[in-house]
């Protein structure tokens, strides 16, 4: 064979990974004591030695990995598609059978990973010596390429012609059984590495990711030695026992989930609230959630809009209004930025604006030495001022009243199978 | 308590005289020094932390839609904030606005390059952005006439000197931001295009981006081919946190709910987890099975839950608390190459090289 001296400075660091990995499953099944046991296969008039079933496969793989018989089955799979193991009985079908169907390892001569790329010259000598062997043996797609080839190497055609000559001759000097064995071996190479057109090409890596690692040194100076504490990371617990009831993949969602049951009848009802556009989360699970934090009620339309109701009813709807007014103007669009924050000023920061807010002076001053050069974060402060006063006071405040408490009572009135709820909570 | 942040880096260009070998030397061993450090106290991980916590059943999860209708790999998805309209982008330089509920598509655009790589659902609904081997990031306004010619209408917002990996609207239809090959990510005034921040720091690709929900709502983090998970303050540009643990390139990156944490996805076929006030990576999910890598990475709704598309064509559903895999999923035919939670996370949607979007609850 000829030996393929192309450098891998092509080779896609992805895939290397995985060639890794796949080779060290290969070496595991062979391994003589914890490996696969292996038998003598007979295919046709010959005995192939060294041959293993895909049952026996998907059982070692299943013992190994602890896992069901449905990934060992995928697994082994791949090893045949990525070419590590090649079928005996049905030799272009690269797909791994579960029952006695025999297949053999593939020799890490022609691994996939140890001749890369597949040059194109080895391509024509095989499809050469394929030719010479039985005349008219090449298939419709390679009787094309290697007519391609010949235009394109055609240079070197003297050379493909003497290799392939030259391999034939050698090949004839073996055993029989070492001559099928080489032909399988070097035949499921080339099907892996020139997939027929329309096949399943396992090669394709998609885009290329061109790697440009800089020059440049990055200099770690003047680290402060900073305290560690011992690190229990107790909030992710908690935060997944709060919302674990209200995920709709893990404990189902009322009255269904629409994408299993294909109910979209539902609709959001909320006293005198009506969404027209059919919303699948039932109004009792946002309703709830709207307490587990200030920002689960401000970003949900609905919890936002409660909440300026009930800020309304306690003469402080303008800190909200001014909040919605800074955030516009942090999303916004540049050109409206020094136009947004005239208006900011106008109403809510000028001594005597009718919905003026309070901002502590110092916050006051930066602001509004900030709005004579309007930025997109002039507001930034001030905002998260009022943001911090609304979440520690009003909010709470809000969560307490009889108008939070009404609209949850009625959420779950309006839940059809919440009804059974009915006698337990009876609505004030 | 809290650990002070490290202050920023000093950058400093290699003087003539200082060799490579000794300044990769000192970094070594400063690293070594705060590995040190870290091990003298208790830590306790999060799977030991989580040992009293219920464990999951089975989880029964199907295809319940499948979208045909693009003719090359599917490379990105993303969803309305209507709960079912979905938007994705192929190979071939389609993007295809589908009603997923009814598996009906009622937009489509072709792009005037192949591999769309990014795609995304602005928060009005009225618009999508998308980009990729054309490095740049468009926005098209969807109109409700069906016959209307949606190219017509395309606007230019931001401009890569190499391919677009991610687009992300901010709390608006009025930014974006984006991330590129050419190694950084940017913010970008979508009405006048005008670029508002750019994001360098990354030594390679980036691939992936997402922005934190957070209540004062201005960092956002990116993965890269130089294996660095990046926190960036959207403010002013600087890199805050960075995080170095995969082993390859990072495809994916995703807040977890609260935000105060944010889980990974790699070409190393691992999903990793990192505590943003910890500082730290948490969790590894991996398993020796699992040989390809990660596409990528979502959440369920409540967080315990972690969603993986991987090249092997699978979907793994892992235990964030307790480290394990829950489920494997199988049903597409080749690589897994998007994957995102509903907004209401009642399901979730799975874009691949098969050409076919599925839609699993």
């Amino acid at each position: 064979m000829t030996i393929n001296t192309l450098a891998r400075g092509g080779w896609d660091r992805e895939q290397m990974a995985c060639f890794q990995k796949m080779e060290k499953v290969i070496v595991a099944m062979q391994d003589p004591d914890m490996g696969m046991k292996m038998r003598n296969q007979r295919l046709l008039i010959t005995v192939i030695p060294h041959a293993m079933t895909g049952r026996d496969m998907i059982t070692w793989l299943i013992q190994k990995y602890c896992i069901c018989e449905e990934e060992a089955l995928h697994i082994s799979g791949m090893l045949v598609r990525y070419g590590y193991v090649y079928p005996l009985k049905e030799p272009r079908s690269l797909v791994l059978r579960p029952d006695e169907s025999p297949y053999r390892f593939q020799t890490p001569y022609f691994w996939t990973s140890t001749r890369w790329p597949a040059s194109e010259l080895d391509y024509a000598i095989y499809l050469a010596k394929k030719n010479i062997r039985k005349q008219g043996e090449l298939m419709e797609y390679e009787k094309e390429r290697y007519s391609v080839l010949h235009k394109r190497i055609n240079h070197t055609w003297d050379f493909v012609v003497m290799q392939a000559r030259e391999q034939l001759r050698a090949s004839k000097q073996r055993r029989k059984a070492d001559r099928i064995v080489l032909e399988c071996q070097e035949q499921a190479y080339w099907l892996i590495n020139r997939p027929q057109p329309g096949a399943h090409n396992v090669l394709d890596m998609g885009l290329e990711r061109p790697n440009n690692l800089s020059a440049r040194v990055t200099l770690v100076s003047d680290i402060i030695t900073f305290l560690y504490v011992s690190y229990v990371p107790v909030p992710f617990v908690k935060y997944s026992e709060q919302y674990q009831n209200h995920d709709p993949i893990m404990q189902g969602c009322l009255p269904s989930n629409p994408w299993i049951s294909d109910d979209t009848a539902y609709t959001r009802v909320l006293g005198h609230l009506v969404l027209l556009v059919p919303a699948f989360a039932a109004p009792v699970d946002l309703v709830e959630r709207w307490s587990f934090s200030f920002m689960e009620l401000l970003n949900d339309i609905m919890g936002r809009r409660e909440f300026m109701i009930y800020l309304e009813k306690e003469f402080s709807a303008e800190n909200l209004c001014f909040w919605q007014a800074c955030e516009d103007i942090r999303h916004g669009e540049s050109s409206r930025i020094v136009e947004k924050v005239e208006e900011i000023y106008k109403n809510f920061l000028t001594p005597g604006a009718a919905r003026w807010v309070n901002v502590d002076s110092k916050t006051m001053d930066k602001t509004l030495k900030g709005i004579r050069h309007p930025h997109r974060f002039v507001m930034d402060d001030a905002q998260m001022h009022i943001y911090f006063l609304m979440k520690k006071d009003s909010y709470p405040r809000y969560l307490k009243s009889d108008l939070y408490k009404n609209l949850l009572a009625k959420a779950i009135m309006n839940c059809p199978t919440c009804l059974f709820v009915l006698s337990a909570c009876s609505p004030s | 308590m809290r650990s002070p942040r490290v202050p920023e880096m000093a950058t400093q260009e290699v003087q003539p005289n200082e060799t490579l070998t000794h300044l990769k030397t000192e970094s070594d061993t400063l690293k070594t020094k705060l590995e040190e450090e870290r091990a003298k106290l208790h830590d306790v991980e999060l799977h030991q932390v989580a040992e009293k916590v219920d464990g999951l059943g089975q989880f029964i999860m199907k295809t319940r839609r499948t979208l045909k209708g693009h003719g090359n790999k599917v490379l990105c998805m993303d969803w309305c904030k209507d709960k079912r309209r979905i938007v994705s982008s192929s190979q071939d330089g389609k993007v295809i606005v589908w009603d997923a509920f009814t598996t009906n598509k009622e937009h489509a655009v072709t792009m005037p390059c192949t591999w769309v790589m990014a795609c995304a659902y602005a928060p009005s609904g009225c618009a999508v952005a998308c980009g990729g081997l054309d490095n740049k990031c468009s926005v098209y306004p969807l109109s409700l006439d069906k016959n209307e010619n949606l190219a017509a209408k395309k606007k230019s917002v931001a401009m890569h000197t190499n391919y677009l990996s991610a687009c992300s609207f901010t709390n608006s239809d009025m930014q974006i931001l984006t991330s590129s090959g050419d190694g950084t990510c940017a913010l970008w005034d979508v009405e006048s295009g005008q670029l508002l921040q750019s994001f360098h720091g990354h030594a390679a690709d980036v691939l992936c981006l997402d922005l934190a929900p957070s209540e004062t709502g201005n960092t956002f983090v990116s993965g890269g081919c130089d294996k660095k998970a990046n926190v960036w303050d959207m403010r002013s540009g600087q890199c805050i946190q960075s995080f170095e643990t995969h082993e390859s390139d990072i495809n994916s990156v995703r807040y977890y709910p609260s935000g105060d944490a944010f889980a990974s996805g790699s070409d190393d076929a691992t999903c990793r987890l990192y505590d943003l006030r910890a500082d730290r990576e948490v969790a590894i999910y991996s398993k020796e099975s699992i040989i390809f890598g990660v596409s990528s990475v979502d959440f369920s709704l409540s967080g315990r839950l972690l969603f993986g598309g991987y090249n092997d064509y699978t979907i793994n559903v892992w235990d964030v608390l307790k480290g394990t895999r829950v489920s494997i999923l199988f049903g597409h035919e080749n690589r897994v190459s998007t994957l995102r939670v509903s907004p209401d996370g009642t399901a979730f949607c799975t874009g691949s090289w098969d050409h076919t979007l599925r839609v699993w609850a």
